[in-house]
Parts: C-alpha cells; structure tokens; sequence
C-alpha cells in the first residue's frame, strides 16, 4: 500500500490543477506582474512533488516519465537559444533582439497589455518549462536514490 | 547598521562552513552564505518610501510615451533584483548537487564526519 | 524602519540555533526559519518578484534536505576539528569582521539608493525607458529577459549543468562501475 489517506490522495488530485493553473498564470502574466518564468517553473516542479508525496513514486514516474521530462528540458532549452538567436536573422543584426515588439507592436497604443512584450513571453514560457522539468527530475532522482538503498539493506 | 548585521549573518554562514565536522552541516553553511549576500545586493538598491519597479496603467502617459516623474523618482534599483533572481534559482540547483555528493558519501563510507572519511580513504 | 532590524535579528538567531543544534533535523527546520525570514526581508524591501520565488524554492529546498538527513543520521556528530585549527579560524574570520564592519562605514546610508547619486546610471536608463524600449511593464523581467538577457543563458546553462551532474552522480550503476574497474 503506497502513499498516505484517501482524505489525502483526493484533495491532493484536485490542488494539483489549481497549482499548475497557478504556475501558467504566473509564467504567462510575467511581464505584467510580480515573478516570471523562474517562479512559475518552480511551481509547476512544486505539484508533482505533492503529488509524489501523496500518492508515492510510481504514480509520478508512469504520469511524466524522467525521459519525457529530459526531452521537455533540452527541448526548452534549445527554444530559449533558438529565440535569441533569431535576433540576428530578423533585425538589426543584434542577438537577443526584441524583434517582434520593435516591428509590429511599438507605437501601437498596447503598452501596458497581455500580448505587449514580443519575444518576452516567448522566453518566459521557455524558462519556465526547463526550471520545472529540471527540478522534477532532481527530485525524482533523490527519492529514487533512497527507494534503492533502503531496499538492499 | 543593517549592512552590518547582514555581514554578521555572512559569517556565521562562513563559520560554520569552516569549524563543522558534519556534510550536511557545512552544506547549511554555504545557504546561509548565500542567503546573506542575496539580502546584501537587494539592500543596496533600497529607498525610503520606494515603490516596487513595476509600470501600471495609470503612471504610463501613452500620449507622449513617458513613465510619470513619481515613478521614476522613487522606483527602487531594478537591476540588483533581477541578478539577485537568477541566483536564487541557482542556489537551488547547486543545493541539489551538494546533497547528492553528501548521499553518494554516506553511502559508501556509512557516515556524514569529514574526519573519518579523511581516515578511510585509501 | 524597525522592521527591518527586527528580521535581521530573528534571521541571525535562526542562523546561530541552526548552526550549534546537535538534531540535524532541527537544523533543517531552523533554515527554512531563516528562509521565510528573508523572503519577508524582500517583500519590505519592495521586491515582489524575489520575495514569490524565495518563498517556492525555500519550500523545494525544505523537502530536498529532509529527503537527505531523515533516517540516515543516526550518531549524533558532536564536537568540532582540532582544537588550533578552530581557534586560528575562529580569529580570523572575527578580523575580518571588523575590517567588514569599518568598510560598510564608508557606504551611504541604508535607504538612500546609491543608484540615485549617479547621474546617467544603468538604473536609471532602465526605469525611465524600459517601457517603451521593451514593452514589459514589470522592469526585473524586462531586465532579465531583454536588457541583459545574456545573463538568463548562462543561468540556464549552470542550472542545466548542476542538474545532470547531480543526476549522474545519483545514478544506479555508478556503484556496479566502481567495482569493475576494467569496464
């Protein structure tokens, strides 16, 4: 029998949406408010972890493989290098720059807006996702780490 | 004064990273290191009566394109903040690796001393 | 204004339980303490952005460190390195100390931002144009994101880096690879 009460398991599995709800909500509204990519990413990193200590971690492993979470990392990493690097193709020959703002959105009476900061959000969403894919994988490495050497004594 | 406090908190972290026999212990050491170098770095940006360096609707003229004068002469430092927020992040990374050295030792030699483990080696 | 001393004293005292405790599990618990204190420390220092993120990862931190220390402590270590070595140590870092504390003599004041007293600072350039030159309202993530962007690659370059080391050290066969040395 893995994992703690039924009272726990249930509210763990509904809290678990509105974490990550929160964590998008934090990642997408970064340029507007409080935090960015770094604490929504520790915050999409932070449900699974409730949910590895509620249901145990194996639940964890067959809903988000470690090998599906390293490709979402290297994936998002490669993004964050792939949008500074587009600076040099569509601009002023600059890398990191802001192209999409500088083009179509400067002088267009949106500044204070969802949609307003270009590549901004871009690079939020792809800072956001290597933080959380990263930081799941440490600590699923940790508690696995300790699920061994328990089991050989 | 605070800076001096802060600097107080930075070597506590500095002795007990430096006296201690435990892993885990010295590893606490070097947090509350980082700790008292990211209150530092923000402390040195800080106003009287300052405001958080966030833009909203009614400080931005769209007319004229200009931030209002208020928000300009009481915004706190925004650069210290966004380098001290990377370095945050780091920390908990750098945190992760200390801990699995200190897990990958107990396990070979049995126990977090530094002392013994300088004895077994060989 | 007394705020601020009131934190620091309570960071300190967290600080100093946390060291000299023998439990190491208290110890943990006592920098968590330290943790929350500083992410209160940010919120009156008027950074929104550090005071969210310190509170998240003070928590993951929690919860990286309990994993580590419960159930594996089992003799308590007491006591300190030879007994010259701490004292010369002990010495020298109250030297620096007060060297510390005559240095921060010649800083302006607490609450006077040093960013204000120069004129064409990077600071400034950041608050007064950072709307309109990035299009982000909130100026840390217009900092990190545009201005010094070459900053947020390199973080996740050395959290990228930190993350596979820690999972290559905590790999399975790395013991199975230690006794075979011919592999």
């Amino acid at each position: 029998m893995k994992g703690m009460t039924i009272i726990v398991k249930t509210i763990s599995s509904w809290v678990k949406v509105l974490i990550v709800l929160f964590g998008i909500y934090i990642i997408h509204s970064g340029h507007l408010s409080p935090c960015g990519g770094f604490a929504g990413g520790v915050f999409l990193a932070s449900s699974y972890l409730l949910l590895m200590l509620a249901f145990g971690r194996d639940v964890v492993e067959r809903e988000l493989p470690p090998s599906v979470a390293l490709k979402i990392a290297c994936w998002a990493a490669f993004t964050f290098a792939a949008i500074a690097i587009s600076g040099l193709f569509f601009g002023k020959n600059e890398f990191f720059w802001n192209y999409i703002y500088q083009k179509w959105l400067a002088g267009a009476g949106i500044e204070v807006h969802f949609i307003a900061a270009g590549t901004i959000s871009l690079a939020e969403f792809a800072i956001g996702l290597l933080v959380g894919a990263l930081l799941f994988l440490v600590i699923l490495n940790l508690s696995t780490f300790r699920r061994d050497t328990s089991a050989s004594r | 004064m605070p800076y001096a406090l802060c600097f107080l908190l930075f070597m506590l972290g500095l002795y007990c990273a430096v006296v201690k026999k435990n892993m885990v212990k010295i590893v606490i050491g070097i947090l509350i290191m980082e700790y008292a170098v990211n209150l530092f770095l923000v402390m040195l940006g800080f106003r009287v009566g300052g405001i958080a360096p966030i833009i909203d609707r009614a400080q931005y003229d769209p007319v004229i394109q200009q931030v209002a004068a208020g928000f300009v002469n009481n915004s706190v430092d925004p650069l210290p903040q966004a380098l001290v927020l990377t370095s945050i992040v780091i920390s908990l990374g750098s945190l992760a690796l200390m801990i699995s050295i200190c897990i990958r030792t107990y396990e070979k030699y049995g126990t977090f001393d530094i002392t013994q483990i300088r004895r077994l080696k060989g | 204004m007394y705020i601020f001393y009131f934190l620091l004293i309570f960071m300190i005292i967290a600080a100093i339980i946390a060291i000299e405790t023998k439990n190491l599990l208290s110890s943990v618990i006592c920098i968590s303490a330290l943790g929350f204190g500083a992410s209160l420390m940010f919120l009156f220092l008027r950074a929104p952005d550090i005071a969210i993120t310190q509170i998240v990862v003070d928590i993951l931190a929690l919860i990286i460190l309990i994993r580590s220390t419960i159930s594996r402590d089992l003799t308590f270590i007491s006591g300190d390195k030879e007994f010259f070595g701490t004292v010369v140590s002990v010495v020298i870092i109250f030297i620096i100390f007060l060297a510390g504390v005559k240095v921060f003599e010649t800083l302006p004041d607490f609450g006077t931002a040093i960013f204000a007293r120069v004129p064409n600072a990077a600071s400034q350039t950041y608050i007064k144009e950072g709307l309109e030159k990035t299009g982000a309202a909130n100026i840390v993530s217009s900092v990190i994101l545009d201005y010094r962007a070459y900053d947020t690659l390199g973080e996740a370059t050395v959290l990228f880096t930190a993350i596979i080391g820690a999972t290559v050290i905590l790999r399975k066969k790395a013991k199975k690879l230690l006794e075979e040395p011919d592999l």
